[in-house]
């Protein structure tokens, strides 16, 4: 949903010498596409989400790794990683991936197998997390700024209450209640809490743009409430909106991996990054690959995610970015 | 003012309230609490099933048990937990622990932070900004967890092992001095050529720093010593003095070079009262130095009395923590040995039957602080920089700090006089704001550190699926953030008087 923007307009135009009329889109496009941080975020993203997906394959669809995440074996080599990035003049063995990349754990399991489900399962928490996140807070913040009165007096006082509950305490109780019942009904669940900063930016919004002129005309003709809100106000609030989604993955995926590491998150016999990181603390010594990668992997996540979101706050609003002095 | 106030309180505590019972409902809900006696056979365990069932009152609907933890509330009384312990002195015990945890932490972290966002919004577009934004967004998506794991491993053990042949190897010094170097260069605002000279001057300095460092062995057995305390209180009080008040205005300078003097000259005979200190009389002392340093700086402020007092106050307060600190590494070769040579402690909050004198204890308490500070102040370094960041460059991009520049006031003025103390007024807020969410940290920190606080005893609770520690746990987390908030909101209307509360 984050990535929507990324559809790119053949045709507009790159030369910038001829004068073309663009839409608010092509504008916001190009912005983005000419911010290095938010390309560099999502080439990390599309690059771990591939290799996370495309590896070992998701559901019924095979991967090319050749090895299962549940799958135990002999441990070669004391579990050590095989995979090797120094080239062979500089003194290295070669770049090659080896039998067990990441390693592997105490049972034999392959750790590249177990750190790309862990991965699929943060990914797919985190999305499903922004998704819910942002849907209920934008319908709560929206209803709150356009209807005003009584709904937004108990809206606005019910999401100041949530607030005052800190978003690990909650999310720590609504993943032991939520937590046996698999990953996706955690992500759903986590989603339903973390509304609150989405419904205030909304209503905002709303707020201010509920008085402007084209809305006050759309009135005047009789256009109903359904419609305002749907093809007028929240077309000009989808880049508040947007942005504070991508946040809100990131933060998602750090929300999912501290509960999974406080055990309150996602449970075995499923995995995610921060599940792997609890399992295998008491390793740190012996072991210490199997703390490194799936740490490594929730870094390159929520980063990628984070670089995006600032590309595209400023290409939603370029004020912000404004060069001084 | 006192009617907002008032308002506003009575507001909050209905919000704590509602919150309360979203809580305890979600707690009750949140799992089995008789899971652990159902697993077992044993013959008496449906006995204290039925027992915890009466004792926890499970046989009643919710809501019901909420209002009889309300109806206790308001006696005082916060219940027991599980095995029939009060809550209360539980609670006070684990808030003490969180406390000492987070304060030293949420303090530093924000001044470096502030610091680090000031320097990079006024060097907007360096090298040093560019580095700084990208470190942000690396901090920004840390694991907690994580980063503790790997400080307990890379820190504390390696350092540990480090101390007993504590030389820095050449190529450490090397690579420090470079990026020390770098740091500086990239500082500077200059030519070509400045930037050479900062490199330079950053590079050698910091190589024969540590060089000395290395080569003295200072590590096996840290100090200060007093030509060092004099020096450095010295040149922070004229730092300060000169950042505050300027080169044209010298009495502020002199009532902190007399505050600083007249501290660090008390450096001997301070050793002999510091030798069977103990809280109070550090207390007392810090009072004494504040009171002098007041008396200096009233006496040498001249008619700009209004700066010299508080940089001569700041100024005597440092230099009698450099002192503090110099007797506290004194310690340091006893405590060494006493811990069997591995100083930098992984678990807990002290030493388990560790007896000294007062400056043993407290180097105990601060070698168990040092790790998770170290975390807690690596995560909230990221958002305390970006913001204040933000803030100053949003001010120095105001009408009136043109005006000053244009009416030719010395830039040290525009900075610290137009831009710095309005730019500080939503960052005061967010400082507020931040220290009520440290609770929420600590869970996390907490659990990777065993510090048995306020964070360790929820996660405990809701394992077991207690609802008395939680909610005694919430009270003081959701009244710390509440409070919090009002105070954020009466700071902001107080500094900014554009905003009128009621």
């Amino acid at each position: 949903m984050t990535l929507n923007t990324e559809q790119v307009e053949p045709g507009v135009d790159t030369q910038g010498m001829t004068i073309a009329a663009r839409t608010q889109r092509q504008l916001v496009t190009r912005r983005f596409f000419r911010h290095k941080g938010a390309l560099f975020g999502l080439a990390l993203f599309a690059l771990v989400f591939i290799l996370a997906f495309s590896s070992i394959g998701f559901g019924p669809i095979p991967g090319w790794w050749d090895k299962s995440w549940t799958g135990t074996g002999t441990v070669l080599d004391r579990g050590r990683p095989t995979l090797s990035l120094l080239p062979e003049f500089l003194g290295g063995t070669g770049i090659h991936l080896g039998e067990h990349p990441f390693g592997q754990d105490n049972l034999g399991k392959d750790y590249f197998a177990l750190t790309m489900r862990g991965a699929q399962i943060s990914i797919i928490v985190a999305l499903a997390i922004g998704l819910v996140s942002t849907v209920v807070g934008t319908v709560i913040g929206a209803l709150a700024g356009y209807f005003r009165g009584w709904a937004e007096s108990v809206l606005m006082r019910f999401t100041d209450v949530m607030i005052t509950i800190p978003v690990i305490v909650i999310g720590a109780v609504v993943g032991r209640m939520a937590g046996n019942l698999g990953p996706y009904f955690l992500a759903l669940m986590l989603g339903i809490i973390t509304w609150t900063s989405v419904a205030r930016l909304v209503r905002g919004q709303f707020l201010s743009l509920r008085e402007k002129e084209f809305v006050e005309a759309a009135r005047a003709v009789g256009t109903s409430a359904n419609r305002i809100i749907f093809k007028h106000i929240l077309p000009n609030t989808l880049g508040v909106i947007i942005v504070s989604a991508t946040l809100a993955v990131s933060s998602g995926i750090l929300l999912e991996t501290a509960l999974s590491f406080l055990g309150f998150g996602v449970k075995l016999p499923d995995t995610s990054l921060g599940q792997l990181i609890e399992t295998y603390r008491s390793a740190m010594v012996t072991r210490p690959w199997l703390f490194w990668w799936p740490g490594i992997f929730i870094i390159a996540i929520a980063l990628s995610v984070n670089f995006i979101g600032d590309g595209l706050r400023d290409a939603f609003d370029p004020r912000q970015n404004r060069v001084r002095n | 003012m006192l009617a907002f106030i008032a308002r506003r309180l009575a507001i909050s505590c209905l919000v704590l309230l509602a919150a309360t019972f979203i809580m305890f409902v979600l707690v009750a809900l949140s799992g089995d609490p008789l899971a652990d006696l159902r697993e077992q056979s044993t013959p008496q365990a449906q006995a204290q099933m039925a027992a915890r069932t009466a004792a926890m009152r499970l046989d009643v609907p919710v809501p019901v048990r909420y209002l009889g933890w309300l109806g206790d509330l308001l006696h005082g009384n916060l219940g027991v937990d599980k095995s029939g312990n009060p809550v209360s002195a539980q609670l006070a015990q684990a808030t003490a622990a969180t406390l000492q945890l987070v304060i030293v932490a949420t303090l530093l972290g924000a001044f470096i932070g502030v610091t680090i966002g000031i320097i990079s919004a006024l060097r907007q577009y360096s090298s040093f900004d560019h580095g700084i934004t990208f470190a942000a967004f690396v901090c920004f998506s840390l694991p907690v967890f994580w980063v503790a794991t790997m400080l307990k491993q890379y820190v504390a053990i390696e350092f540990n092992d480090w101390l007993r042949d504590p030389v820095i190897p050449t190529w450490v010094i090397l690579a420090a001095a470079v990026f020390a170097g770098l740091v500086w260069a990239s500082i500077y605002n200059g030519g070509r050529r400045g930037k050479l000279i900062a490199f330079g001057i950053g590079l050698v300095v910091t190589a024969v720093i540590l060089y000395a460092l290395s080569a003295s062995r200072w590590f096996a057995d840290p100090g200060l010593g007093f030509p060092f305390v004099l020096v450095v209180s010295l040149a922070a009080a004229a730092g300060v003095a000169v950042l505050v008040s300027g080169w044209e205005n010298l009495q502020p300078m002199y009532a902190a070079l007399a505050a600083a003097g007249v501290g660090a000259l008390l450096y001997y005979p301070l050793q002999q009262v510091l030798s069977d200190a103990n809280m109070l009389s550090i207390l007392g002392l810090g009072l004494l130095t504040i009171v002098v340093s007041w008396v200096l700086g009233h006496m040498l402020g001249g008619l700009l009395r209004r700066q010299a007092i508080p940089v001569a106050i700041f100024s005597g307060l440092l230099t009698g923590g450099l002192i503090f600190f110099d007797r506290l590494l004194q310690a340091w070769g006893g405590y060494v040995t006493s811990v069997r040579g591995r100083p930098v402690a992984t678990i807990g909050s002290e030493t388990p039957n560790y007896t000294g004198d007062f400056w043993n204890v407290s180097l105990d308490a601060s070698m168990h602080l040092l790790l998770p500070t170290l975390a807690l102040i690596l995560i909230g370094l990221a958002g305390h920089s970006r913001y204040s960041r933000a803030s100053m460059l949003e001010v120095m991009n105001h009408d009136y700090v043109r005006t000053a520049r244009a009416k030719g006031l010395p830039e040290r003025t525009v900075i610290i006089k137009h831009a710095f103390r309005n730019g500080m007024i939503p960052i005061t807020t967010i400082l507020a704001l931040d220290f009520a969410g440290v609770f929420s940290g600590a869970v996390v920190t907490e659990h990777v550190f065993g510090w048995r606080g306020l964070g360790e005893m929820f996660n405990k609770a809701l394992k077991a699926v207690d609802p008395m520690p939680i909610m005694g746990f919430f009270l003081v987390a959701g009244a710390a953030i509440v409070i919090w908030n009002m105070i954020a909101d009466i700071a902001y209307a107080y500094l900014d008087p554009r905003i009128r509360l009621s």
